[in-house]
């Protein structure tokens, strides 16, 4: 995983509450057994007015002009403002991996789904919760050609182009992660001793937990 | 020592280690694997050089992208025939037993885990699909995660987490004819909002609860998910312990006993705290039909479709309009003058045999209206398949002019063949109105497999309490 680096962004808003990920990355391409290439197919519904299937040249398909992400001026955007309950329903993590592929590093939003919120984490995105004034607020300045932010991890905090810092909470061990882009499979194994140790007197308490299947 | 939640008792019985922070490494009993969400983990296994923690906790089944139709010409389409062939080459590299497309056991993920025994009370269920919430009616804790935390678990069988606030929805009452366990979740989305149960672990207890069949108890915890909540659960009872014994995977014999011994005692104590608690009355409670594309955009079959003039928060409002507008409707229509183009009688939440039993016992000796084109039946499991052919539900679903299908995901997320048109209009018993869920363009409205059954013989929705 990438590390995560202060960076700061243009802004890209997607006004509408509930965004799902059937929306994020429809069902067609979840048939890739592939961790890549998905950033085309990011909003497809959304972004295309012809229906798009895997293997297609996505470049010559006809765009939507009306949708936030085919304007001129949010092309190159990595930070994605979104309404409450972003990322709901399926857990597919093709949802973060489309985001990232796309140029999403960043997505601000009042409340976020939890299995898309812990999806991001893992693939080096940063979801921040912020409260749904202030979300308010960015819409509306976010309406400037242009519009940046400039995000800080390690401070957790957000300047606006006008100079106003807001802080931002972000659970310590997932920012120490994103900071240093670790694999948490090689944290977790530095404990095998404490897992074999679990598993050795639950086999004692519940030995029908570990039984082959018939 | 204070009284315990059955959440607290689930959680405390599986944590390996705790961090000063409260992240938690959280033993897993249990990993269902699918072919959607398991290659990419799979390949980093490989990439990084890494086995199996413990290959029997897994259990594996080919179900969103199989076809309900002549299973015998396998799969068409290309990209699906790779991703289903990847997890059964995966299954054999790894050693993981799988249910392939052809085994009779094969089946939607959610339906083989309990009907197999291979979901047990007292356990850590995951699986890389929202919907393992399912698990929890058999007082299991059981979610949802992403293809990263699959890896994880195949790798360490553990996860990081940390612990979620709790949330007790009490259905007291009871349920008139006609009123199913999906009605009463989508009253408990309806009140509690599809991000209602966000951060929270739900139990669901009272009347209703406890009067529940196993099956509906499945229906209830599958659309934990839809209210937010990645895990919703029931206490053990006598139905939990009848369902599971026998099953292929369940303990027998002493085990057994000493099993069952443990199981009694995952409820939650008469004394203990959550966080938040939501009562519903079922006495009042109708059958329910989503109008928009969340599912809680919910009403009752006798009313009408919401107005968004009516509704006060800008964000709400919009999220309304922008609904009434994909799914073609005006405000103030009555719900029974919705006219459908199909229906779908299947999915992890409503394909078991009881809701095909349900759905049967309102069309004997009916046809299909003229104006619905396709009427599918997908039962969850090739089990399934078999139990209702034996008690001869599939001739009144082929009399009436249904389609009798081979067990899969299907309609319910439109990976395989069968999907809506765009602008098609379906009656489902699947578990999402999302847009573009049941194919580009379609448009859904969630009821119970009764009330599925009736759209199909009148072509729009009808009060099936009325019906007999």
């Amino acid at each position: 995983m990438e590390k995560f680096e202060k960076f700061k962004g243009l802004v890209l808003p997607l006004d509408r509450p509930n965004v799902d990920t059937d929306a994020i990355i429809p069902k067609q391409y979840l048939k890739s057994i592939k961790r890549s290439g998905f950033g085309p197919n990011l909003f497809d519904d959304w972004r295309y007015l012809d229906p798009g299937e895997p293997g297609m040249d996505h470049s010559k398909r006809r765009i939507n002009p009306n949708f936030v992400l085919n304007r001129e001026r949010y092309q190159g955007a990595q930070i994605f403002l979104a309404r409450e309950n972003f990322g709901c329903g399926s857990s597919r993590e093709h949802a973060p991996w489309a985001l990232l592929d796309y140029g999403f590093r960043v997505i601000i939003a009042p409340s976020f789904a939890d299995i898309f919120f812990n999806n991001c984490f893992k693939n080096g995105i940063l979801p921040i919760v912020l409260n749904a004034g202030v979300v308010d607020k960015l819409f509306q300045e976010a309406e400037q050609p242009g519009y940046s932010l400039a995000i800080d991890l390690p401070e957790q905090t957000i300047t606006t182009p006008g100079g106003e810092v807001m802080t931002f909470d972000v659970d310590d061990f997932r920012k120490h992660c994103l900071l240093h882009g670790l694999d948490d499979i090689d944290l977790t194994l530095q404990y095998r001793d404490e897992i074999e140790a679990y598993e050795k007197n639950r086999k004692k308490q519940a030995p029908w937990l570990f039984g082959n299947p018939v | 020592m204070s009284a315990k939640t059955l959440y607290d008792k689930l959680w405390q019985q599986h944590v390996v280690r705790e961090s000063e922070d409260g992240t938690c490494l959280l033993y897993i009993d249990r990993h269902l694997v699918h072919e959607v969400t398991s290659p990419q983990a799979f390949e980093g296994m490989r990439l990084a050089g890494r086995s199996l923690w413990r290959g029997n906790a897994n259990l594996a089944v080919p179900d969103h992208n199989v076809p309900t139709i002549d299973r015998d010409k396998g799969i068409v389409d290309p990209v699906s025939r790779l991703q289903v062939e990847t997890l059964d080459r995966n299954c054999v590299d790894f050693g993981i037993q799988e249910f392939a497309m052809n085994d009779p056991r094969q089946g939607i993920v959610h339906v083989i885990g309990p009907e197999q025994g291979a979901t047990l009370p007292g356990m850590t269920v995951v699986c890389g699909d929202s919907h393992t919430s399912t698990h929890g009616a058999f007082a299991a804790l059981a979610f949802g995660i992403g293809t990263s935390e699959v890896e994880h678990v195949m790798a360490t069988q553990c996860l990081l987490q940390k612990k979620s606030r709790s949330m007790l929805v009490r259905v007291d009452g009871r349920l008139q004819q006609g009123v199913s366990a999906k009605d009463v979740v989508l009253a408990i989305i309806c009140r509690i909002g599809t991000a209602g149960g966000t951060g929270y672990t739900l139990e669901f207890a009272g009347d209703v609860m406890q009067a529940l069949s196993m099956e509906g108890r499945m229906t209830v915890c599958n659309m934990t998910i839809e209210a937010g909540a990645r895990a919703g659960m029931v206490a053990v009872d006598d139905a939990t312990l009848e369902y599971v014994q026998g099953r292929p995977f369940a303990p027998r014999g002493e085990l057994w006993d000493r099993a069952v011994n443990v199981w009694l005692g995952l409820h939650s104590d008469d004394d203990a705290v959550f966080d938040a608690t939501v009562e519903i009355d079922a006495n009042m409670l109708e059958p329910q039909v989503t109008w928009g594309t969340s599912p809680e955009m919910v009403v009752a079959v006798g009313d009408v479709v919401p107005d968004p003039a009516q509704e006060p928060d800008a964000t709400r409002r919009n999220g309304m309009e922008q609904a009434l507008r994909y799914m073609d409707l005006q405000p103030g229509t009555a719900i029974s003058d919705i006219v459908l183009d199909k229906v779908f009688i299947g999915s992890c939440t409503n394909s078991r045999i009881e809701d095909l039993r349900q759905a049967a016992a309102i069309i004997k000796g009916r046809k299909v209206a003229g104006n619905i084109r396709q009427v599918l039946v997908v039962p969850g499991s090739g089990l399934i398949k078999r139990q209702a052919e034996a008690e001869g539900i599939d001739k009144v679903f082929k009399q009436a002019g249904f389609e009798w299908r081979e067990p899969g995901c299907s309609m319910c997320l439109a990976m395989n063949a069968d999907r809506l048109q765009p602008g098609e209009r379906c009656a489902s018993t699947s578990n999402r109105s999302f847009e573009g869920r049941q194919g580009q363009g379609g448009r859904t409205h969630l009821v119970s497999p009764a009330m599925a059954a009736a759209a199909a013989i009148a072509g729009h929705f009808v009060d099936i309490r009325e019906l007999n």
